[in-house]
């Protein structure tokens, strides 16, 4: 059987944490900054599963699941902040949102 | 062999999808992007073994997330995004610093770290394994995500309903008479 080294895929992961990062710093659209943390998200899952092989244990996949849960959770409440911001100030860049209360 | 192809061709395409999320400048581009990014990712559980957690992430992150903020980006109208200007000590200090400390991370990965070798489909991930551990050993965190979910709910909706509609539902409650109304009272 082929195999290639684990290490591979948790280089994968950490540039694609690094790509979330720098993201959520450059970016100025609120919803494209919430979507890199999704990204920095996606990257730690991919490490879970890496280790996961690596340990031959299988709480690294369910804590995948855990992460997936709590994505789904920060998505809806997010979403519904951002909807309530552009409500207040019809503005989805962050620049302009300095102000938590209007 | 056949494993590094289709490692490097998903994740590729996972790095690829991940800069033009950073490149596009229209979310909804950034949003094509990240789901393309999502879709390579699965392949990748694929090819360690993880079956069930591949699914649930084409099913729940590149469907269901995805979709709400899809949904959110067209409700809102969301336009191209507007630049400000990036200040000169980020580009001085901070692109040598990201590139020397990805170099650094990847090295140490690659030659300091002991990880072992992983053959295609490694892992027992499919879902009767799954279950057997997230019903049992994993019951009472299991649990409490459904209560934080519930949590997320509640919250989603008190925070996109609108103050205006909750002071007119809280009016509707004691109602006072409308001024039709109390003349067609007086005909009878």
């Amino acid at each position: 059987m082929e195999t290639i080294p684990l290490s591979y895929y948790l280089v994968l992961s950490g540039i694609l944490f690094v790509c979330g990062v720098l993201g959520f710093l450059i970016k100025r659209n609120i919803i494209t900054i919430f979507m890199s943390i999704e990204l920095m998200l996606n990257g730690v899952n991919l490490s879970f599963v890496a280790f996961a092989a690596q340990w031959h244990s299988l709480s690294g996949q369910i804590f995948v699941f855990f992460v997936m849960v709590v994505a789904a959770a920060e998505a809806a409440v997010g979403l519904a902040i951002i909807i309530a911001v552009y409500r207040t100030r019809e503005t989805l860049n962050v620049d302009q949102v300095n102000l938590l209360k209007l | 062999m056949l494993h590094l192809l289709l490692f490097l061709f998903f994740g590729v395409i996972c790095v690829a999808g991940a800069i033009n999320l950073l490149a596009q400048s229209h979310p909804i581009n950034s949003a094509l992007s990240l789901i393309v990014v999502m879709a390579s990712l699965a392949a990748e559980y694929l090819l360690l073994g993880a079956e069930f957690v591949a699914a649930v992430q084409v099913i729940v992150y590149a469907g269901a997330i995805m979709v709400l903020f899809i949904f959110v980006i067209m409700l809102l109208n969301a336009g191209t995004e507007e630049h400000t200007k990036g200040s000169r000590v980020a580009i001085i200090f901070g692109v040598p610093g990201v590139l020397i400390g990805a170099v650094l991370v990847a090295w140490t990965l690659l030659y300091r770290s002991n990880t072992s070798q992983v053959a295609i489909g490694a892992m027992p991930g499919g879902p009767y394994v799954i279950a057997q551990l997230l019903f049992r050993r994993f019951l009472l965190p299991f649990e409490i995500t459904s209560v934080l979910i519930l949590i997320a709910i509640m919250g989603a909706v008190v925070l996109t309903s609108r103050p205006d509609a909750v002071a007119k539902r809280h009016d509707t409650e004691t109602p006072e008479p409308l001024p039709e109304l109390v003349g067609a009272g007086k005909e009878h």
